[in-house]
C-alpha cells in the first residue's frame, strides 16, 4: 500500500468517525519495499492540495524514513522549466523538479508490504498482507 | 439463468475456482472493458487523477485506468484504489502486478477514507451485492445507505461517481437509486440496450454540481444515441397543470359564459369586475 494512500485513509468503525484521532492510521511492523513507478507530474499537481502534510511527516519519522521539508511544496516547485517544444507556453513538456521526485518517491513509490495499521483512536489493528489492507470489520463494530 | 447472487455471498461466491473463470474469461474481459469505457466517458475526466474502483475484483478496470491517455483512457493515466470483498479474486490481482493499492473490504460497511479524498468513483457488475444481507443484523437497505454515506463523503466536491449493476427488477433499481438520492447525490440512471438481454444499467452519481450544466442530465449532454427521460414529478416547466383553469377563477367564469352565450342563454355582458369577490364596503 502507497503512502499516498495511507494519507486519506481512516479507520472504518462507526464510532471512530467523529473522533479527530481515527487519522492518519499508524503503521507498526511495517516492512517497506519501492516499488518503482513512472513520474507523472500532473497527477502531482492534482493531488498535491488533497494532501495532509503534517501527517505525512508524522507517519514518515514513525516508518524510520528521512525526515521531509517542514511546510508542503509549491505547486510551482514541482515544475523545473518546460522541455524543448514549438512555441510559448503550452507547447513544451512540463519537466518535474527534483523536489516533484522527491514526492513522487515518497507517496508512490514507497509501499507497505507487511505490517499492521493501528487506530489512534480505538486501537483496532488492521493486518496489511501482500500490500493488500485487510478492513473486513466483525458484525458488531459496523 | 440464476443470479450469482442469489446463491452465495460474495467472498463465498468468488472462491478460487469462479475467480479464475471470471478473469481469464474473453468473454467477461471484452464486456468489462465495454463497460469501463462508457463509465470512464461518463466521468469526464481531463487529468491524471485518484479514483476509487468499488468491486474492483481482479483489477480488469483498473488495468485501463492506468493506461496513459494515448491508449484510450481520458485524461489518464489515473491512480486506483480498489476494494473488494473477495480475497481469491484480490490474490488474482496480485499476481497480476496491478498498479492500484488493494483493500479486503465490504462496501457495505462504509468507505473508509476521509472526506474529500477521491476525484472519481467507479464501480462495475458490484453493486448488485449490496441489496443482499447475509445476516440478521444487517439489511439490504442499511448497506446501500452507509456504502453511499461513505462514497459520498469520500468524494470531492464536484466530483462523479458511475456504477454499473445488474438489478434483478425494477424495484431494486428504485431501491440502489433512492439510497444514492438520500445520501445527496445527484442520481441519474442510464440504460444501454434496454429491454433486451444484454441490458446494462449505469447509475451516475454527482456530488454538488460543480462543472454541470443544469441538472443530471447534463452528464450524457453530447453523448451520442442517448434519450432523456425525465421521470421525476413537477420538473420545471411542465409542472403546475398547464391549461387547466382553476374553478371558480375568472378564466373559468368566462368560459362558462361563453358555454352558455352558445347555448342562446341569455348571460350577462362581461366587465372588469366579472369573477370579482363583493367584498364588504364597511
Amino acid at each position: 500500500m502507497k503512502l499516498l494512500t495511507l494519507n486519506f485513509l481512516t479507520c472504518a468503525i462507526k464510532s471512530c468517525k467523529t473522533s479527530p484521532a481515527s487519522f492518519p492510521l499508524h503503521p507498526r511492523d511495517a516492512e517497506l519495499e519501492i516499488v518503482e513507478a513512472d513520474v507523472n507530474l500532473a497527477f502531482l499537481q492534482n493531488i498535491l492540495p488533497r494532501l495532509m502534510w503534517a501527517e505525512l511527516r508524522t507517519i514518515a519519522s514513525e516508518l524510520g524514513l528521512p525526515t521531509l521539508p517542514e511546510d508542503i511544496p509549491e505547486r510551482e516547485a514541482l515544475v523545473e522549466g518546460r522541455g524543448e517544444g514549438e512555441g510559448e507556453g503550452e507547447g513544451g513538456e512540463q519537466i518535474p523538479s527534483q523536489t516533484a521526485k522527491d514526492l513522487h518517491r515518497v507517496l508512490l513509490e514507497t509501499c507497505i508490504q507487511e505490517g499492521k495499521l493501528v487506530c489512534g483512536n480505538c486501537g483496532h489493528e488492521y493486518a496489511v498482507k501482500e500490500g493488500v489492507a485487510n478492513f473486513l470489520l466483525p458484525g458488531h463494530l459496523v | 439463468m440464476s443470479r450469482p447472487e442469489d446463491t452465495l455471498p460474495p467472498d463465498l461466491f468468488y472462491n478460487d475456482t469462479e475467480s479464475r473463470k471470471y478473469t481469464t474469461s474473453s468473454r467477461i474481459q471484452t464486456i468489462q472493458a465495454t463497460m469501463t469505457h462508457r463509465a470512464l466517458s461518463l466521468l469526464h475526466l481531463t487529468t491524471p487523477s485518484l479514483i476509487l474502483d468499488i468491486g474492483c475484483g481482479s483489477g480488469l478496470s483498473g488495468e485501463i485506468l492506468s493506461l496513459p491517455s494515448s491508449s484510450g483512457t481520458p485524461g489518464g493515466p489515473h491512480t486506483w484504489i480498489g476494494l473488494d470483498i473477495s480475497s481469491s479474486m484480490l490474490s488474482i490481482a496480485l499476481e497480476k502486478d496491478v498498479t492500484g493499492d488493494l483493500f479486503l473490504a465490504d462496501a457495505g460497511q462504509g468507505v473508509p477514507f476521509r472526506p474529500g479524498t477521491f476525484d472519481a468513483a467507479l464501480s462495475i457488475s458490484a453493486i448488485q451485492w449490496l441489496c443482499n444481507a447475509e445476516t440478521s443484523e444487517e439489511s439490504p437497505e442499511g448497506r446501500l445507505k452507509r456504502f453511499f454515506g461513505g462514497l459520498y463523503a469520500s468524494l470531492r466536491r464536484g466530483g462523479r461517481a458511475v456504477c454499473q449493476f445488474y438489478p434483478k427488477n425494477d424495484a431494486q433499481k428504485r431501491m440502489v437509486s433512492a439510497a444514492a438520492v438520500k445520501a445527496g447525490f445527484g442520481a441519474g440512471l442510464l440504460e444501454d440496450d434496454p429491454g433486451t438481454k444484454n441490458a446494462k444499467t449505469y447509475l451516475v452519481l454527482t456530488v454538488g454540481g460543480g462543472e454541470l450544466d443544469g441538472d443530471i442530465t447534463g452528464v450524457v449532454r453530447g453523448l451520442e444515441g442517448v434519450d432523456v427521460v425525465d421521470q421525476r414529478r413537477g420538473g420545471k416547466g411542465k409542472g403546475a397543470k398547464r391549461g387547466v383553469e382553476q374553478k371558480g377563477s375568472k378564466a373559468w367564469i368566462v368560459r362558462k359564459k361563453e358555454q352558455m352565450e352558445r347555448k342562446g342563454k341569455v348571460v350577462k355582458a362581461s366587465s372588469k369586475y366579472t369573477g370579482r369577490k363583493r367584498r364588504i364596503a364597511f
